[in-house]
This record gives C-alpha cells, sequence and structure tokens, in this order.
C-alpha cells in the first residue's frame, strides 16, 4: 500500500482525466515498432506529397524547416489501450503542405522509411488535425518514436501516426495499409473504440 | 448449368486441419520478397506493436502478421511464398485427401 492515499490528498480520483473506453493512463512513453528502426539522416531525408494523377510535389529537411511551425500539445491514445495525455510537438500542418497540391482525392495512404503504411480518409488530415512533426517535448524526435520526424493524427488510434513518414498517396479509392489488412479497423476512432474490423 | 469441375470450401476442412494444426517452429518457410528458405523459427519477431510481426532474418520482409482481438484472430501470410510442414507418411499414393 502507499504512503499517499488517494482518500485523503492529492487529486480525488473522480476528477480523473476523461479517457476513451478500454483505455488506461501511461506516463511514460511506450515504444511500439513493427520492425526494425530506421536511421534516417536528415540531410536525405524527404518527404512526397503524390497526387492520384501521380504528380509530386517533394520536401527536403531545411523546406521543412523554413515552413510555418506549428506547436500542438496532444492526447495520444494506443490501441494497445495507452493514453498518454498532454503531449507537445513541433511541426508542420498538413494543412500547410496539402495547400502546395492540387487533388480532388478522397483518400490517403501514408508510407514510411522501412515500409509501413497507414491509411486515412483525406479530410482527417485537414483542418488542423494532423502535423508532420520533427520535435517532441523540445527535443528532436528520437528515432525509436519516429524521428527525425513522423506523422502526428492525434484524433486517432495511434497507429495511424505514421513513425518515419516518408511521403503520403492521395488516391480516389481508400488502400488499407499495414495494420488495417491485418484485422485493425480502417478508421480507427479511439472514442468510438473502433479497435478490430467490424467494431 | 451447373458448373461441376470444383467443390466448395468445405471440402478443404479436413486436408488443412490436418495441415495447420501444426507447431509452426517446425516448418520451413519461403520469404516471398527475397526467396530466402528457413525454418520458421529463425524469423525475428517484433511483439511490441499491435500485433506480432514475423520478418525474414535476411531481408527484414513481413512474412508474417498475427493479430488477436479478444475473441478473433487474423494470420496474414501474404509475405510467405509456402510453408513446408512436416507430416506422417501418406502411403495413398501422395495428393492431399478430404
Amino acid at each position: 500500500m502507499g504512503i499517499v492515499s488517494p482518500g485523503f490528498q492529492g487529486r480525488p480520483r473522480s476528477s480523473a482525466p476523461d479517457l476513451p473506453p478500454g483505455q488506461y493512463l501511461t506516463e511514460d512513453f511506450p515504444v511500439l515498432s513493427a520492425g526494425p528502426t530506421p536511421r534516417v539522416p536528415t540531410d536525405t531525408w524527404e518527404f512526397v506529397l503524390t497526387t492520384e494523377t501521380g504528380a509530386e510535389h517533394r520536401w527536403s529537411w531545411a523546406d521543412l524547416m523554413s515552413l510555418p511551425q506549428d506547436t500542438p500539445t496532444v492526447d495520444l491514445h494506443c490501441v494497445t489501450r495507452w493514453s498518454k495525455l498532454g503531449t507537445s510537438w513541433q511541426g508542420v500542418s498538413l494543412d500547410t503542405l496539402l495547400d502546395a497540391v492540387d487533388t480532388d482525392a478522397r483518400y490517403a495512404l501514408a508510407h514510411s522509411y522501412g515500409g509501413y503504411t497507414t491509411n486515412l480518409p483525406l479530410d482527417d488530415l485537414r483542418g488542423g488535425r494532423a502535423w508532420v512533426v520533427h520535435t517532441y517535448d523540445g527535443s528532436p524526435l528520437p528515432a525509436e518514436h519516429g524521428g527525425p520526424a513522423r506523422l502526428l493524427v492525434p484524433h486517432l488510434y495511434l497507429w495511424k501516426s505514421a513513425k518515419w513518414v516518408r511521403g503520403i498517396r492521395l488516391l480516389a479509392d481508400d488502400r488499407p495499409g499495414f495494420w488495417e489488412t491485418a484485422g485493425y479497423h480502417d478508421y480507427g476512432d479511439p472514442w468510438r473504440e473502433q479497435r478490430y474490423q467490424g467494431d | 448449368m451447373t458448373d461441376m469441375t470444383y467443390l466448395d470450401g468445405n471440402m478443404l476442412d479436413g486436408p488443412l486441419r490436418e495441415l495447420l494444426a501444426v507447431d509452426l517452429s517446425a516448418t520451413t518457410g519461403r520469404c516471398d520478397n527475397c526467396g530466402m528458405t528457413g525454418p520458421m523459427a529463425g524469423l525475428h519477431v517484433y511483439s511490441h506493436a499491435p500485433g506480432l510481426v514475423g520478418r525474414c532474418p535476411a531481408c527484414t520482409g513481413v512474412m508474417v502478421r498475427l493479430v488477436r482481438a479478444p475473441e478473433r484472430a487474423w494470420l496474414d501470410l501474404r509475405g510467405t511464398t509456402y510453408l513446408q510442414v512436416p507430416m506422417p507418411t501418406d502411403r495413398s499414393g501422395g495428393a492431399l485427401r478430404a
């Protein structure tokens, strides 16, 4: 039994932050990975948006850094049931990147160094809800958390926030990615507990 | 007119039951990405993930993905060209039987 009883000191349990169903709160930052961690030097890193017509728009690391920077503070919800609240990031809004592109696509497939993919409706990358982030908690994003840059789409389960993101293909039709073709939900809204296909 | 050249999938139940109820670590697999053939026990398995991911030790290509939900599981072997499974001697002449 701990020294401090929650019944007499500190915040009462009833004021604990609301979490999506089935989630528990964690203070550390678990590292999940489906393969070897890619090591991508920033001098060779690039990000590519490919439209449904095949047109490519490329950004080097210097290009990314020269764009307007956002500093979102967001909650993370992993489908393996941990949630981490109030995480601080810096990066470029997908709104800024998509402004450079002429597209009628409705879907997006993010792809990463190392081969990972994940799909999202293109609308979920717009409206100030998605970023390519390169800084976590004031420091360069470590490789084990997806550095030098990862996608951040915090309103969906964290598997949608592709680590080591290399580009996004804009598509007329939905094309499920790495976990979505292995039983996981196509959309992945944590508040509707959309973990697996059919949820 | 009914096409009688094929049977329905129920026919596979017996042969696949015999094949799939095996110790996977005793099988040999061929990587669909690089063509290397070796024991499935030699795969590099990443388990700190939403599922289990088994990768070829030569090229890191994904050979196996296994996702376990509370009441369902998904097995994706698209990265494995074949599994070679040790079997009891078949004295019927070769073909799998129903």
